[in-house]
């Protein structure tokens, strides 16, 4: 039996409703690939992901997070995004400050219309984390299957 | 009574079992017992009290069982590993009495055989306090132990060059029997000495005078419903700091940790300082922060003697006197609760 | 100090301004002191103190106190009435229960590093005069050692010395303090390399036994149920049971404070076991502050909170790929 030992890494993508969830269809309709690592969980607003569904997400076993929405100015709700920038920029350098590897969280701005974009960076973001290899500075060992 | 030097006397143990020492060079003078590795009379002296042994025999969480489910069928997996023997080195006397206490809690029926387990392969040894060790916050003797004699199943005393042993128990005979090629036979002249600094030492502290005078069963709703816990209370944080850096505080919460492909279930250390302590469907049946304060020390003074032969839940380690961030502590409450008594 | 502040507090009962007082109080020890609320004149003449262990801040319990009936005489230091200033900023405290008397401060004491400092176990008393404290001991001599050389850790960088707010000011107007180089330590551990800091942090965190006094004292946790205690929040765990466990609630518990937390250092000095946790919230501090442009929480009622705030042009969060710090290896 052939055993794949290569490392895939986990990715977690969350996706706002009224842009990068759409860019990610786009991507799809229009036959564009990227890895299947990726798992997208839709919410409303970029503004609706709190700090704790980033570390939740490392904690069940994702290597990589990152995080898409509206463009600044473009947002749904007027100023989600905005708001969500700065506790994102916060937050990634308070893990960077505990020495967690930056690489491993991201925000990127992706609109309806960006297919392209949206398939080109999550295939970058893949590659970076499949680099940096499995999450170790923030997994939960009870969450590891054994 | 034999004596031994530290450098034959360490690597003697640590050859036929684990040995655990108290150890402030990892923690910045906080002390912490960890696995031997090399003798350093200044490292290796007991410091500043923090986290308690107790630890060794109840840790603050513990992986109880594991479900698995599958299809219509969970499957129950013990996740008890067998522990082998060990020995920690240095309990204060303190702290040795609280392993009695934990023991009245855990092998009382029904038996916690996670706790029992663990007990039952470990041998103990004491270390009798030096004056330099006391702290002002130390009141052992209110609660009748020596900390000049302690007990544990080995009792050691030290005088900068030799520790003194002494077995008090069958298991502590077996322990001096092991590593007997090392032992030098002795008199108990040299120990006197050390216990009667150590008394005199003890005499000037400022608690020396306290006692549990009145503390007794029949006072239990006098105390109760005492006015003073009002004002005790006020200040009280509901933080778990005294509870979890107690010695004999023994409760614990069990909980279901969701790995995502199965159930862990965990015992960890819980506080009745806290709002959800003992929550239940209806809710918390101690609401306000007077009534989880009150339990915590009604607990310790009134119901666990009344229980228990008249022993006390505490040891008068001053851990709580020196960790609490709003000063409040059982020395306090007892004397609040005698005040009220005077009247 | 303490017998002006004992007059005030008479002086005020007496003229029925305020129907109690909110102080120190006198325990076993001369270190040992308990935040109390006094009610009658007989209290504050028996057991009221302020000495230079009064470091606790006292401005939370104003949240429970300015509900009662009556108003209530707080006695605050400066970095305490930030705490006040940030919490009225919240609508926490109703300010027209709250009598406010600011006192002059040059520090509080830390007992750990007096007895350091004496090279002994045992503290039996400690006088005041001028800046020096005289320490007795147990049978060696008194030791004098200056107040300044044994300041608790927040006191060590202290900010400000000014009062935000007050009703009746104590002794003398202080200075915010510009050269506190409060943000040297956060600065030395960002020029780490990752692994450096990482393996800093693992060896502070892991030393946590969970039990929530760093939330509990600090004044910017007033939530009536914190998320750590919420049963259905999927976070609420009793014990750091994990390492996972320890980063995510130290982080989570900085994070929730971001632009509230005023830095006067209560989860630190109140840390059991000496984990320096002032230095996340300074970090986030910091960050705000070259970011977003100096902030400093409860110094006015009136400026937006960084975190609920923004400007067109702020840095993306990638600014974090390119700022400071040594690569590994």
């Amino acid at each position: 039996m052939q055993v794949n030992t290569e490392f895939r890494p986990k990715i977690v993508a969350f996706c706002c409703n009224w842009c990068s969830y759409a860019g990610a269809d786009l991507a799809g309709t229009n036959r564009l690939q990227y890895p299947a690592d990726v798992k997208i969980i839709r919410v409303p607003c970029s503004c609706r992901v709190n700090p704790l569904f980033i570390l939740r997400a490392f904690q069940r076993g994702a290597d990589g997070v990152i995080l898409c929405g509206c463009h600044p100015g473009d947002c749904h709700y007027t100023t989600g995004n905005y708001y969500a920038r700065r506790r994102m920029t916060l937050l990634f350098s308070m893990l960077d400050f505990l020495g967690i590897e930056k690489e491993r969280t991201r925000v990127e701005w992706v609109s309806a219309a960006e297919g392209a974009k949206f398939a080109a960076t999550m295939n970058e973001f893949v590659e970076t984390v499949t680099k940096l290899g499995e999450n170790k500075r923030l997994e939960d060992l009870r969450c590891k299957k054994s | 009574m034999v004596k031994v030097s530290p450098i034959d006397l360490f690597p003697a143990i640590a050859k036929t079992q684990k040995l655990y020492v108290p150890d402030g060079s990892q923690c910045s003078g906080m002390e912490l017992h960890k696995p031997f590795k090399e003798w350093k009379a200044d490292k290796n002296a007991p410091c500043e009290k923090v986290r308690t042994p107790k630890d060794f025999f109840f840790p603050q969480t513990e992986n109880l069982m594991a479900f698995k489910r599958e299809g219509k069928t969970i499957e129950v997996i013990d996740t008890r590993e067998e522990k082998e023997d060990f020995v920690i080195f240095g309990v204060r006397a303190c702290d040795v009495r609280s392993f009695a206490i934990l023991d009245k809690v855990f092998l009382a029926d029904p038996v916690d055989t996670y706790y029992k387990n663990r007990r039952e392969h470990a041998t103990v040894i004491s270390w009798a306090c030096s004056p330099e060790w006391m702290r002002e916050t130390c009141f052992c003797q209110t609660f009748g132990i020596d900390c000049a004699d302690p007990e544990g199943d080995v009792a050691a005393w030290f005088d900068g060059s030799f520790f003194y042993l002494e077995a008090k128990t069958e298991k502590g005979e077996m322990l001096l029997d092991r590593i007997k090629d090392v032992l030098i036979a002795c008199d108990e002249e040299p120990v006197w000495d050390l216990k009667t600094a150590i008394y005199t030492a003890k005499k000037e502290l400022p608690l020396a005078g306290l006692t549990t005078d009145g503390f007794t069963p029949e006072k239990m709703m006098e105390y109760f419903n005492s006015e003073k816990w009002g004002e005790l209370s006020e200040a009280c944080l509901g933080c778990g700091s005294c509870t979890f850096v107690c010695p004999t505080c023994q409760c614990y919460d069990i909980r279901d940790f969701d790995t995502g492909h199965g159930i862990k279930r965990f015992r960890c250390w819980d506080s009745c300082m806290y709002s959800d302590f003992t929550k239940m469907a209806h809710g918390n049946p101690r609401v306000s922060q007077l009534e989880r304060f009150r339990q915590r020390f009604m607990h310790k003074l009134v119901y666990f003697p009344a229980n228990n032969e008249g022993e006390f839940g505490c040891v008068g380690c001053g851990r709580c006197l020196s960790k609490c961030p709003i000063s409040m502590n059982i020395v306090k409450v007892m004397k609040a609760l005698k005040e009220g008594d005077n009247r | 100090m303490q017998e002006i502040m004992k007059k005030k507090a008479l002086t005020l009962l007496a003229d029925g301004t305020v129907t109690r007082v909110l102080g120190w109080k006198r325990g076993d020890f001369v270190y040992d002191i308990t935040p109390a609320v006094f009610e009658t004149a007989e209290e504050v003449e028996t057991a009221f103190v302020y000495n230079a262990f009064c470091g606790s801040n006292l401005s939370k319990y104003l949240v429970k106190e300015s509900r009662k009936e009556g108003k209530t005489l707080v006695f605050l230091k400066p970095c305490d009435s930030y705490s006040l200033a940030q919490l009225l900023k919240e609508h926490r405290v109703n300010r027209e229960k709250v009598y406010v008397v600011g006192i002059e401060c040059y520090g509080k004491a830390d007992v750990e590093k007096i007895r350091d400092k004496k090279g002994a176990s045992i503290i039996r008393s400690v006088r005041e005069e001028n800046g020096m404290l005289s320490v007795r001991g147990l049978v060696d001599a008194d030791a004098s050692i200056p107040l300044y050389e044994v300041l608790l850790e927040k006191c060590e960088s202290c900010k400000s010395k000014k009062h935000p707010i007050y009703d009746e000011l104590l002794g003398d107007e202080g200075e915010v303090v510009e050269d506190c180089n409060r943000f040297d330590l956060v600065a030395r551990l960002e020029a780490m390399t990752p692994d450096e800091r990482y393996e800093f942090w693992r060896g502070e965190l892991s030393r946590c036994i969970r039990c929530n006094a760093c939330r509990n004292v600090c004044p910017a946790c007033t939530c009536e149920k914190c998320i750590f205690d919420n049963d259905v929040s999927g976070v609420a765990q009793k014990a750091a049971a994990d390492s996972f466990e320890e980063n995510m609630f130290h982080i989570i518990r900085a994070f929730h404070v971001v632009g509230r937390c005023t830095d006067c250092g209560e989860c630190s000095r109140v840390c059991p076991q000496h984990i320096p946790l002032h230095l996340l919230n300074r970090k986030f501090i910091k960050d705000i502050n070259e970011l977003y442009g100096e902030y400093q929480a409860g110094a006015d009622p009136d400026t937006r909170p960084p975190l609920v705030n923004y400007t067109l042009s702020d840095a993306e969060p990638s600014i974090v790929h390119t700022r400071g710090g040594k690569d590994n290896g």
